[in-house]
């Protein structure tokens, strides 16, 4: 029988795990993370997941440790946060580049310095370009679907790629919310059994990590790169395969209200469940706005972004990160994603968020009145911080 | 805190630890040995990585305080040290950031013998994460990353450092304050890398997840536990498992 049970984010994720029935978790503690992996390694000591789980001394470590596992064949989950993601920056690349299914769950935090243990997307701009699927949750019971989703979407032979999942830090890791957990063998038919077609095998031995000239760099990175933009038909039949399953569907754009409205705000993460509170009250009021919700980041969905959002006037991004001295990094990557159609809404992008800064409903609603305001006033500017105190 | 010793805190400033936590111990018995030593602590820089023992100096310490990042502590105090050699140069964390995830740092440091004086605030756990297992934590002991009990020996950090070929190496508990103080003014004047290995007790994740009692109950623990090392001479390898061998393990040639 499928239960509904009050999860933190946090356990719901570990549960996933358990339900994956992982072989190897090397973690190491970072706040808002450490609840999962301490979750894990209580679900390990209680018997109730049959893996090993190593405490190891660094995320560098961590991660590292998580990649000869997954060469070797093991199913292998890790988890992180912020400067711990940072310290495994390097690893990070050598996990996609030799293919490996590594599922991470990321509890997005805010970068030193100043020091901050609280929220932000900084860490999640920092690995953009690393070669992994990323993809982002909103709430508990996405958060545990989406990590079973991912070890699916990671091992599949066409895919092998490492993945992660974004949660924000506190906002979503620390909230306890009803999450409905499927049954162990209808999760076990959706995710059968591990196996990597090319793992570290004494009888049929295989070169991992190797040197590339220049004749061959470039043919490898973009053999990378074909295979992270193709995974998105792969994402797609297995969150296709999830809702028939289990009931709850999943797209790489999803949207709120956005059916009939002409001005579109654009969110990742959690912070979209706030917006939508915010979207539904000025609908209310008469206008005609609606959310658009990034939930696959990478690989970038061109094709299903392009169609959602190419007709509205208007769209507002929000970033919570800050490129220090250049453009917020959502909305330039969706500038760029619209540019070649002959019709195209304005975008205004908007910074906010950072290091554990709230946005309520309020706050949205005042950004898409100030978005619409810039618009009309055809100021858009490089961009606006949101909600900063100037003295 | 007596008046005499309030002058070397940041003005403002207040105390974050918990309730019965070495670490404010530990705060006070280094400012104890800065004041005996009569060191102009404007002539100082304290260099801290990330957890709870690294903000013994930062911000509270009304000198150059360099907060830094969880585990760099040591590479950011040499880079410090030997552009300024003048700068008494103190890194001040805990056993989690200086032997863990900054291990490395660590024996290299050692290896050198950069002038440096490292007090390496151990509780045994990552306090500051949730008292999670750390390389320092006894074996069998359980953490939240241990349920099932520590599978692992722990690091012996004063042979550790010794054998990486520290000038001053010692080990002492906060629970020992006047030896403590003594070791500390030593390890400050002592050219060459010196390193304290310093118990400094944890109620509130250790002592709680151990049942250790009250905090006072959980300093009485480890003062029970610690003995000098020339009383531990004479005793069998089992009774030794239960204590904490403190005392000087190389004492820079004095
Ligand atoms: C790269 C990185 N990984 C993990 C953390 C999370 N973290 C902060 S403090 C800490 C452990 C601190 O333990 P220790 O150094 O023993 O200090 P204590 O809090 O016990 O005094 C950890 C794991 C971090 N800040 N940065
Ligand atoms: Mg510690």
């Amino acid at each position: 029988m499928e239960r509904r049970v009050a999860f933190e984010s946090s356990f719901a994720i570990a549960e996933a795990v358990k339900m994956a029935d992982i072989d190897v978790c090397a973690a190491y503690p970072i706040t808002p993370q450490t609840h999962i992996v301490e979750r894990v390694a209580q679900l390990v000591a209680n018997g109730e997941l049959d893996a090993n789980y190593i405490p190891v001394e660094s995320e560098h470590s961590a991660l590292s440790a998580c990649l000869g596992s997954s060469a070797a064949g093991g199913r292998t989950f890790t988890a992180t946060a912020g400067q711990g993601l940072e310290l495994m920056h390097e690893v990070v690349y050598v996990a996609s580049g030799m293919r490996l299914p590594i599922v991470m769950s990321v509890c997005n935090r805010a970068l030193s310095v100043p020091l901050s243990i609280w929220g932000d997307h900084s860490d999640v701009m920092s690995v953009r370009d690393t070669g992994w699927i990323q993809i982002f949750a909103e709430n508990a019971q996405q958060a545990f679907d989406l990590t079973l989703c991912a070890f699916h979407i990671a091992e599949d032979p066409a895919v092998l790629l490492p993945t992660m999942i974004h949660i924000d830090g506190f906002h979503l890791s620390h909230v306890i919310e009803p999450v409905l957990l499927p049954e162990q063998e209808k999760v076990t038919r959706f995710l059968p059994k591990y196996h990597h077609p090319f793992a570290l095998d004494v009888n049929n031995p295989a070169a991992m990590g190797d040197f590339a000239l220049p004749d061959l760099y470039t043919e490898a990175k973009v053999a990378h790169d074909m295979a992270l933009r193709n995974s998105i038909k792969v994402i797609l039949q297995v969150w296709q395969k999830f809702g028939e399953e289990f009931g709850r569907e999943y797209s790489p754009v999803e949207t709120y209200g956005a059916e009939d409205a002409d001005i579109l705000l654009l969110t990742m993460g959690s912070f979209s469940e706030v917006a939508m509170e915010a979207i539904d009250r000025l609908k209310r009021a008469g206008e005609k706005v609606g959310l658009v919700r990034l939930r696959l980041w990478r690989p970038f969905p061109f094709e299903q972004f392009r169609q959602t959002v190419g007709r509205a006037k208007l769209l507002i991004v929000l970033d919570r990160a800050l490129s220090v001295g250049g453009p917020g990094p959502v909305c330039s990557e969706v500038q760029a994603a619209l540019y070649h159609l002959k019709e195209r809404p304005q975008v205004i992008g908007f910074i906010g968020g950072l290091g554990g800064r709230d946005i309520s409903v309020e706050g949205f609603q005042n950004m898409i009145h100030r978005g619409m305001d810039k618009a009309s006033q055809g100021k858009p500017g490089e961009i606006e911080v949101f909600d900063v105190r100037e003295k | 805190m007596s008046i005499d010793l309030k002058q070397y805190l940041r003005p403002g400033v207040t105390l974050p630890f918990c309730a019965g936590c070495g670490d404010r111990i530990l705060l006070r018995l280094i400012l104890r040995a800065i004041d005996e030593l009569k060191i102009n602590i404007d002539d100082m820089l304290f260099v801290s990585g990330i957890g709870c023992a690294a903000w013994i100096p930062s911000p509270n310490f009304n000198a150059d305080t360099l907060h830094t990042l969880h585990g760099r502590a040591i590479a950011f105090a040499t880079g410090a040290k030997v552009f300024n050699p003048k700068l008494k140069t103190v890194v001040i964390s805990g056993d989690g950031d200086l032997a863990d995830i900054g291990g490395n740092h660590l024996i290299h440091a050692a290896r050198r013998n950069i002038d440096l004086t490292v007090l390496c605030a151990n509780n045994m756990n990552y306090g500051m994460t949730g008292g999670q297992v750390c390389s320092t934590t006894p074996k069998g002991v359980r953490t939240p990353t241990t349920p099932g009990g520590n599978p692992y020996h722990p690091f012996d950090l004063c042979k550790l450092v010794n054998a990486a070929g520290a000038t001053y190496v010692a080990r002492y508990s906060v629970t020992q304050p006047s030896v403590l103080v003594e070791s500390i003014k030593k390890a400050l004047q002592i050219e060459g890398f010196s390193f304290i290995d310093i118990i400094s007790p944890c109620p509130t994740q250790y002592g709680r997840q151990h049942r250790l009692g009250t905090p006072r109950e959980t300093l009485k623990f480890f003062e029970n536990r610690c003995i000098m090392k020339e009383d531990a001479k004479g005793l069998s390898e089992e009774e030794l498992e239960e204590k904490i061998v403190t005392g000087e393990f190389s004492d820079g040639g004095n």
